[in-house]
């Protein structure tokens, strides 16, 4: 190769150069092969990555409290937290029209949730608020209504806040019944002179047509768009002026009045309604939670949490999954090496042994194995407990005394020897494959250079045993790091795993973001001492067979 | 003419076709017992009364909550009626992920015309919910342990008392109804157990209180496990639900017996998953109708020792459907077995779950 120059390249045939004709046939070849493998990784895309990774991203997804509070959220950003004030009455505003929406659309509960993860007591604050948020703007709504008898016609505020275009279609439309209600518009006049009015009227419109499939022109208006409309007029006394006819004269009456009205103060009211509304803590709480990504729960698998402060460790006696991830390490470690010490032999016998004796021993091998995972853990239970079969072979042998019996289940213990048990087909198999192929000439060999058993063993059959040794620590390992239903069943109290906290958060405390987040930090674990594992033994020294 | 014949009977036929699987319904309950008491005492009569109906049961209620989130996540729901505890029921009422129902319009009155949500009364205590049954979570002893002396425990607080009573306790892994036992056996009045709870330092004193048997506890996650213990002797007393303890005394005649003081009584009983179509919803309905009135409330208690919701349905409860016996004294309503009740605050532990629950794990893992 050496003498073919630039100007001499290597050419097919038909002329066109050899690497070029050389990468598209290859590339050919890449994309049948891919394209044989496409449904496997499409499925496997779809059904395997994609629900992982979203469920996974649900650890930082935090988007819950600005879509429920979005008003509120963006007046908070003015108020300090560390001042350990109560926000202003605006913000109490805010909160009034976003709790109004969120209740009616039964998210509030959510959000209430949310929070109590966070800081205990938020759940019934807002539930109990959620009950009551609906008479908040009573007062305006009466004297309104007491003013002029039309602000309780529907019609009324339909004429005032919807644009003309709407009413227009909204008739025609009333007229022939065809198909759904045109979707509500608000008119840009009500916008610009009544803007409190009509963020929270169109968002009444909406809800009135998308949930309840009623129209705008048939219900009186919540009791909180009064309230908007009392604060738009107390800011703006000119609003009536860009109005015309019948809604200009209402307005304008309105106005005139509502120096007058007896006024409600927001702050109160939630104060009056729920306590902790007036606990800046809780305030801090929302402020803290409201961006749509959080550390958050991370911080929380990590045993920390984020106050107004700043970062820190979660109170001692609410420190739980730091230590569970060790424990699951250590136990996961101990079982990994119990299931060598118990595997080694084993297969070294089957790949010693003549093959019909083999195979025989391998069946036994596998027996458990196609044995329901329950059955085998409960039969453990049986074999282990205080009052169980060998406790009751070693007192009937008087090894121990009958007050003196082993605790052996429901502890570390139990969930080391069952797991052992249920893990150790998965250390045999990859041992007894790797075994088979190891050539006893060589064996025998050592020992006819004068190498006495043990020498022949351990330079020349261990060595060469080790890539089915590391495929089976690793094949053990990660299945007992992820497993949580053994340890349930007979850990008691000092033998669970973290995927048993997992498990808890994703079916009975449904705080999937923590479940997310225990879940990724799990995963990373995993990944990293693989990675360590190949630094150390080297991936390529593992082998299935 | 003929193509329109032809489509006319294509269209009865969809409609057939939709109409046959609409009348498939899918009830979530507990499987075991319970769902057998419920099967017999409402499914089999209401799908001999509509012969086109077919009810099939799904054994999920313990993860009902996360798996009707999913359903609900993934907008597609496969459940018709889900059976589920009160505080499930509440939390699922707040999720927005069961329907809010008006009692009195959905279902039957009593037989003397008492409203529907008088006849519940306070059961009813979400919006969502259709309660079914009063449980109780109690405790059972053994009563041939020699080293008590004849003695038997009829007080909560012996449960707590390793001198008198000594053996080993099993007691449910969570920490709703063992730290209002704790506290209670500490001295706190039944009244301000939950204001004392609320408190850093009462929630210290329950978990002081605990320490003090630590040592002696099994505990538990899934019901069955206390009467498969009580049987096998591994425990003395555990806690559990009066209706498994009917089953290991009655059933099974162990050798074991109920001490009811303090017995927290639960509620258990239906939700309508938000989200179903009108035809599905109307057949459901229906059956809600059927299965809630007076008479079947009351049937089920033939085969499970559970207490019917109704004030109305308690006079009718009659005789175990196999063994014969008069249920009444069994049920944990019964006035014999109610002279001391807890009330479990459903509201409260919505609060308190969550920081309790750490505080506990935490404690059990010390």
């Amino acid at each position: 190769m050496s003498d073919v120059t630039s100007d001499q390249v290597l050419t097919t045939q038909d002329g066109k150069p050899l690497k070029a004709a050389l990468a598209k046939a290859l590339r050919r070849e890449r994309l049948r092969s891919l394209m044989l493998i496409a449904p496997l990784l499409i499925f496997i895309m779809l059904t395997f990555v994609a629900p992982i990774f979203d469920m996974l991203f649900r650890s930082v997804e935090n988007q819950i409290v600005s879509e429920t509070l979005p008003r509120t959220v963006v007046l908070l950003e003015e108020w300090d937290a560390g001042s350990g004030e109560t926000p202003g009455e605006d913000v109490y505003q805010a909160l009034h029209y976003d709790l109004m929406i969120a209740s009616e659309y039964k998210r509030h509960t959510q959000l209430g949730t949310r929070l109590n993860y966070e800081k205990t007591g938020i759940s019934s604050m807002f539930r109990r608020t959620g009950r009551r948020i609906a008479d908040f703007g009573e007062v305006y709504a009466d004297q309104f209504a007491a003013l002029n008898p039309a602000w309780e016609d529907p019609m009324t505020w339909v004429n005032l806040m919807a644009s003309d275009a709407w009413i227009a279609d909204q008739q025609r439309w009333a007229a022939s019944q065809d198909g759904p209600e045109p979707t509500f518009i608000l008119s840009e006049t009500a916008v610009a002179a009544l803007p409190a009015t009509a963020d929270i009227y169109g968002a009444f419109a909406e809800f009135l047509q998308m949930e309840e499939g009623d129209s705008p022109t048939d219900e009186q208006p919540w009791n909180a768009v009064y309230a908007a409309l009392y604060e738009d007029l107390a800011d703006n006394p000119q609003a009536f002026s860009t109005f015309s006819g019948t809604n200009a004269d209402l307005l304008r009456e309105a106005v005139e009045a509502v120096p007058t009205f007896a006024t409600a103060s927001m702050k109160e009211l939630f104060i009056d309604a729920e306590d902790g509304w007036g606990d800046a803590g809780n305030w801090a709480v929302i402020k803290t939670f409201s961006p749509a990504y959080t550390p958050g729960y991370f911080l929380s698998a990590a045993d920390a949490q984020l106050t107004p402060d700043g970062l820190e460790m979660k109170p001692e006696n609410q420190q739980i999954y730091l230590f569970l991830f060790y424990r699951t390490l250590l136990l996961s470690i101990v079982i990994t090496l119990s299931c060598l010490l118990l595997g080694y032999p084993i297969a070294y016998l089957l790949a010693a042994l003549p093959l019909r004796y083999s195979n025989l021993l391998l069946i036994l091998v596998l027996l458990p194995f196609w044995t329901s995972l329950l059955v085998r853990t409960s039969a453990w239970k049986v074999l282990l407990q205080q009052q169980g079969v060998i406790n009751d072979v070693l007192v009937w042998i008087g090894l121990i005394t009958d007050a003196g019996r082993l605790v052996m289940i429901n502890n570390a213990t139990g969930t080391i020897i069952a797991m052992t048990h249920i893990l150790l087909p998965f250390m045999i198999l990859p041992l007894y494959s790797v075994m088979k192929t190891i050539s006893p000439t060589y064996v025998r060999a050592a020992k006819s250079l004068g190498a006495t058993d043990w020498t022949a063993f351990w330079r020349v059959y261990f060595p060469q045993s080790v890539p089915g040794i590391g495929a089976g620590a690793i094949l053990v390992f990660i299945l007992a790091i992820g497993y949580y239903i053994t340890p349930e069943l007979v850990g008691g109290t000092s033998g669970i795993f973290i995927s048993n906290r997992i498990a808890f958060h994703i079916s009975s405390s449904l705080n999937w973001g923590l479940a997310a987040a225990l879940g990724t930090l799990l995963l990373v674990a995993v990944l990293l001492l693989f990675m360590a594992y190949d630094r150390i033994v080297g991936i390529d020294n593992v082998k299935l067979g | 003419m003929k193509l329109k014949t032809i489509v006319m009977a294509g269209t009865a036929l969809a409609f057939a076709g939709g109409n046959a699987a609409a009348q498939e319904l899918t009830f979530v309950s507990w499987g075991g017992a319970y769902q057998n008491s419920q099967i017999k005492a409402y499914a089999e009569p209401y799908m001999a009364a509509n012969p086109g109906v077919t009810i099939i049961w799904d054994e999920s209620s313990n993860e009902a909550v996360a798996k009707l989130r999913a359903m609900n996540e993934a907008g597609n729901i496969t459940w018709d009626l889900v059976d589920v505890v009160a505080s499930d029921a509440i939390r699922l009422c707040d999720e927005g992920l069961a329907m809010e129902i008006d009692h009195d319009e959905m279902l039957a009155p009593a037989p003397d015309g008492t409203s529907a949500s008088e006849d519940f009364g306070d059961l009813i205590v979400s919006d969502c919910y259709i309660p079914q049954i009063v449980y109780s979570t109690t405790f059972g002893y053994r009563t041939d342990v020699d080293e008590w002396g004849g003695n038997t425990p009829d007080d909560i607080c012996d449960v707590f008392d390793l001198e008198a009573f000594p053996g080993k306790r099993s007691l449910e892994k969570r920490p709703i109804n063992n730290m209002e036992w704790a506290l209670l056996c500490d001295g706190v009045a039944k009244e301000d157990v939950y204001d004392v709870l609320e408190t850093e330092e009462g929630q210290d004193r329950a978990f002081a209180k605990l320490d003090t048997i630590k040592d002696s506890v099994v505990w538990w996650s899934a019901g069955a496990e206390t009467p498969q213990l009580l049987a096998d002797k591994e425990v003395v007393i555990g806690s559990t639900y009066n209706g498994r303890l009917f089953s290991l005394i009655e059933e099974q005649d162990q050798p074991v017996a109920m001490l009811w003081d303090a017995q927290v009584f639960d509620l258990d009983g239906w939700i309508i998953p938000t989200g179903l179509s009108e035809e599905r919803l109307a057949l459901v309905k229906d059956f809600l109708y059927f299965a809630t009135d007076t008479q079947r409330l009351a049937d089920q208690a033939k085969f499970i020792s559970y207490g019917p919701a109704r004030a109305s349905s308690a006079p009718l409860v009659s005789t175990h459907a196999e063994l014969g016996i008069e249920m009444a004294p069994h049920m944990p309503t019964d006035p014999a077995n109610a002279q001391n009740t807890f009330l479990y605050n459903y509201e409260w532990w919505a609060d308190y779950r969550d920081d309790l629950d750490a505080k506990f794990q935490a404690w059990l893992a010390r």
